[in-house]
């Protein structure tokens, strides 16, 4: 259990370049410990941007300018003297694209592991390797070629595996960015059964593009609408009782427009550099 | 060393390689525009001047003679081999050929790409001596033709991969024949063909190699295609070592008219192909 | 126009708009097949020819022979090639030991730390150099790096050499096949997606340890490619060479010591190829020895480099 709480206090995100855009606004959002909040909203709202921002990872874009904060248990993600990496090591991130790191399955999961210095022997390693492919229920399927590149597995594979990497460095926080929108429905559901499985050990924060995916699994679920939080719930309230009248229509599946206007329109894709 | 300090370290390590790479090309480019540039203060029209009787031992004149070279060497070589090269290329498309030949022709253009241009030019004289001819500008062309003739075809390759299929389908859909849809590909694709043809040009006038044993050496006007001539990168490197202070200074004056050219071409090549001249620069190096 | 295309062209024969279309397709057919085999052909015919004109050289000496002796005197009739083949080695090992680190890095930062507007003027710089005909490269070392390394780097390591040789063309060879390698690698490192870059620094690596770790493995098969290309260019470099090395016919004994490469062997001896008969035939066999040391290089490279991408795929 990590009882990780983050929050986030008036976080925005800004792209600069050749239009000023506006990705995420003055958010401020609770992530309670130990349990999995779905982020929802439609495309290009500000989802993986602001995903990407509570650990900082959103960094590598050039023209990404941050203000506001994020607290991870009352610390300030920004305002520290802790190295980033090290921030990024607390708060895990795993992208929508399932990424092998062009390595063999064992060094796949052993990476973080072997960069943190996590550990004192070979042997304690290799325990450490299989603790977490269990904990992903990829052990069985691969334990007999560990030596194998990760890329030779199978989609849904990769994606365990991309999960008992970013396990294997004992995060507080999991950020999940569309996890199994890249997967068939079978892989999908293996996934989905791994996050559930881990959601009362961790704090896990999901984007999802799927109402019935955030129906399965959240616990709490957001709803972000052109960078703004319009609505935040527990599961249950959120979809039977939507109290904002844009949530109602996005949770109807009718679009969501800014006026009142009570037409069936197709998702709006306001921001183009949604990252 | 922890591992914030490795990163630090390594950060400026990657940008003192850089900083090192760029003054070296800031000290080669200003040192010939400066010393060329003093000569041609001194005398603008060694250019256009055709070389005096005693040039290489005393500068005597100017080098017309070597522009003159290049031009009619470079220029016609790179006008055949520019068709050698998109024939080549169309063949090698979907449509002409099998995969399988256009990645065995094309593990061949790259062995070619990648062959010393010393070697063309032995090639190329192995060829005069055989039929006792002199080596002469038209010598000169062939060797350069056959040494432009790998890039230009790869670029165009490329170049006509990247063409929309839908060009294709709409030629053939019309009742086109093969020749006319690969006119049409061709035609569709032209800035990155035409961005392989410069740079083909821009590393042809570069060589030095090639033309080294095929068009002379010679130290005078060339009047005709099968006299003896000379191009700009081969009287530098004759004059680089000369004993004569005045003769090395035109090396200079010559080397910045080389750069100024090749410039300018790089420059052409950007605009015309944006994304088509990322394909492998190979250098103008022999 | 009823009846089949066929016969309507048959018909007025090539005077027929479709005709003459049809005629065009053949004859261009053939004119494309031609041009699509030229390649193959020129091939065959520069290695044919080279080993045919080697013959006379290889009737007299063996291959062995003239490979290991250390003799070259084309006027005796010496044809000894092993100090310009120890040149050759000598210059291409320590140019690319000097060139590669310098690549890397560089590529290094202009794909990976380099913004916006510093990336386009390094990469512009980078393509100016690349582009930079070699002896204009030459040109400048006799006036900068001849002198630097003749009074300042020599006597350092107590050598009383000229500041032509061995050590000189190295560096310099360095500085011209570095841009294009950079090139290609900068390339290789920017066509990786960020999803590699998020995955690691996702578990909380730092951006030196997911450019060892990751990206250096992703794009390694065309940084590979690059670098053996950076190899090819100096082994077969004949005019930075010819400048800078000054043409000593014997091993070198250090690296400060003047000497002779291959290419340079046939740029000196030129003249005497027309007056003395086997000089012709060594000179071309030289010809002959590149394109097969290329050829090969490139061939196992081809498979080194599928070998890496099944390795490091991702």
């Amino acid at each position: 259990m990590t009882d990780a709480t983050l929050t986030t206090e008036t976080l925005a995100v800004t792209y600069t370049g050749n239009r000023e855009v506006e990705a995420v606004k003055g958010v401020d959002l609770e992530f309670a410990a130990n349990q999995l909040t779905a982020i929802v909203g439609p495309s290009g709202c500000g989802k993986s941007t602001l995903l990407k921002s509570l650990n900082r990872l959103h960094e590598i874009q050039p023209n990404a300018e941050i203000t506001g904060d994020v607290c991870l248990n009352g610390e300030s993600v920004y305002d520290t003297a802790e190295p980033v990496p090290e921030i990024r090591r607390r708060i895990g991130y795993v992208p929508q694209k399932p990424t092998p790191l062009p390595l063999s399955i064992y060094e796949n999961v052993a990476y973080g592991l072997r960069i943190h210095g996590d550990y004192d022997s070979k042997t304690e390693l290799d325990a450490h390797v299989e603790e977490y492919l269990r904990k992903v229920n990829l052990w069985a399927e691969v334990e007999d070629r560990l030596d194998a590149p990760g890329a030779e597995l199978s989609t849904g594979q990769i994606q365990r595996l991309c999960l008992a990497r970013s396990l294997a460095v004992e995060p507080e926080v999991l950020l999940c960015d569309e996890v199994t929108s890249a997967l068939d429905p079978i892989s999908a559901e293996t996934v989905e059964e791994t996050l559930a499985a881990l959601k009362e050990e961790y704090t896990i924060i999901m984007v999802t593009h799927s109402m019935d995916q955030a129906r399965r699994l959240a616990d709490e679920v957001v709803f972000l609408y052109l960078g703004e939080v319009v609505e935040q719930n527990d599961t249950r309230s959120f979809f039977e009782n939507p109290q904002d009248d844009r949530t109602k229509r996005f949770v109807d599946g009718y679009g969501v427009t800014d006026s009142d206007e009570s037409e069936p329109s197709t998702l709006e894709d306001p921001v183009s550099s949604d990252q | 060393m922890n591992r914030y300090a490795k990163q630090r370290l390594f950060g400026w390590l990657a940008r003192g390689a850089t900083a090192i790479v760029v003054a070296v090309m800031i000290t080669v480019v200003a040192v010939t525009l400066y010393r060329g540039g003093r000569v041609f203060l001194t005398d603008p029209t060694i250019v256009i001047t055709p070389p005096g009787s005693r040039y290489m031992l005393e500068a005597e004149g100017g080098f017309l003679h070597a522009v003159v070279g290049s031009v009619f060497i470079v220029g016609p070589a790179t006008v055949v081999s520019a068709i050698l090269a998109v024939s080549t290329a169309i063949y090698l498309q979907s449509d002409y050929s099998s995969e399988r030949f256009a990645d065995a022709v094309n593990m061949f253009l790259n062995v070619l790409w990648g062959t010393p241009p010393i070697v063309y030019g032995v090639f190329v004289l192995t060829i005069i001596i055989a039929v006792g001819a002199r080596t002469s500008l038209f010598f000169g062309i062939v060797a350069i033709a056959i040494f432009q003739y790998p890039i230009m075809t790869r670029y165009t390759d490329e170049a006509l991969r990247s063409a929309p299929d839908t060009v294709k389908e709409a030629t053939y859909g019309l009742g086109g024949t093969r020749f006319e849809t690969a006119t049409m590909t061709a035609r569709a694709a032209m800035p990155g063909v035409v961005a392989g043809i410069v740079m083909g040009f821009a590393r042809g006038i570069g060589d030095a190699a090639t033309v080294l044993f095929t068009a002379g050496r010679s130290t005078t006007m060339p009047s005709g295609p099968f006299d003896g001539a000379t191009t700009l990168p081969v009287m530098i490197f004759d004059q680089a070592m000369s004993f004569n202070a005045e003769v090395r200074a035109h090396a200079y004056a010559a080397a910045f008219v080389l750069i100024v050219v090749v410039l300018a071409l790089i420059l052409a090549s950007k605009l015309l192909a944006g994304r088509y001249a990322r394909f492998a620069p190979g250098g103008t190096h022999s | 126009m009823s009846g089949s295309t066929e016969s309507a062209a048959d018909d007025q024969g090539w005077r027929s708009r479709l005709g003459r279309r049809l005629l065009a397709e053949r004859l261009s057919s053939y004119w494309f097949a031609g041009a699509g085999y030229f390649a193959i052909v020129l091939f065959a015919l520069i290695v044919l020819t080279l080993l045919y004109q080697s013959l006379p050289l290889l009737e007299q000496y063996s291959v062995v022979q003239v490979l290991t002796a250390s003799n070259w005197d084309p006027a005796q009739n010496e044809f000894g090639f092993l100090p310009a083949i120890v040149g050759t080695i000598y210059v291409t090992v320590l140019s690319m030991a000097m060139g590669t680190p310098i690549a890397l890095l560089a590529a290094i930062y202009v794909a990976e730390y380099a913004d916006g507007r510093a990336k386009t003027v390094v990469s512009s710089f980078i393509d100016v150099l690349a582009a930079i005909p070699s002896v204009i490269f030459g040109l400048v070392a006799l006036i900068v790096v001849v002198p630097f390394v003749g009074d300042y780097l020599a006597p350092a390591v107590g050598s009383s050499a000229t500041g032509l040789g061995i050590f000189t063309v190295s560096l310099v060879m360095a500085i011209v096949v570095t841009p294009f390698m950079i090139s290609l690698s900068v390339e290789s490192l920017e066509a990786l997606p960020d999803e590699l870059r998020e995955s690691s620094l996702g578990v909380g690596a730092t951006k030196w340890e997911t450019i060892r770790s990751v990206l250096l493995r992703a794009a390694g098969p065309g940084i590979f490619s690059a670098i053996l290309l950076g190899f090819g260019r100096v082994f077969g470099a004949t005019i930075v060479p010819a400048m800078l090395i000054g043409g000593q016919t014997q091993i070198p004994d250090s690296l400060f010591a003047t000497g002779q490469t291959l290419p340079t062997l046939i740029v000196n001896d030129f003249g005497e190829l027309m007056s003395l008969p086997l000089t012709q035939s060594a000179l071309i066999f030289v010809g002959l020895l590149l394109v097969i040391v290329v050829w090969l290089f490139n061939f196992t490279a081809m498979v080194v480099r599928r070998h890496l991408q099944r390795r490091w795929q991702y």
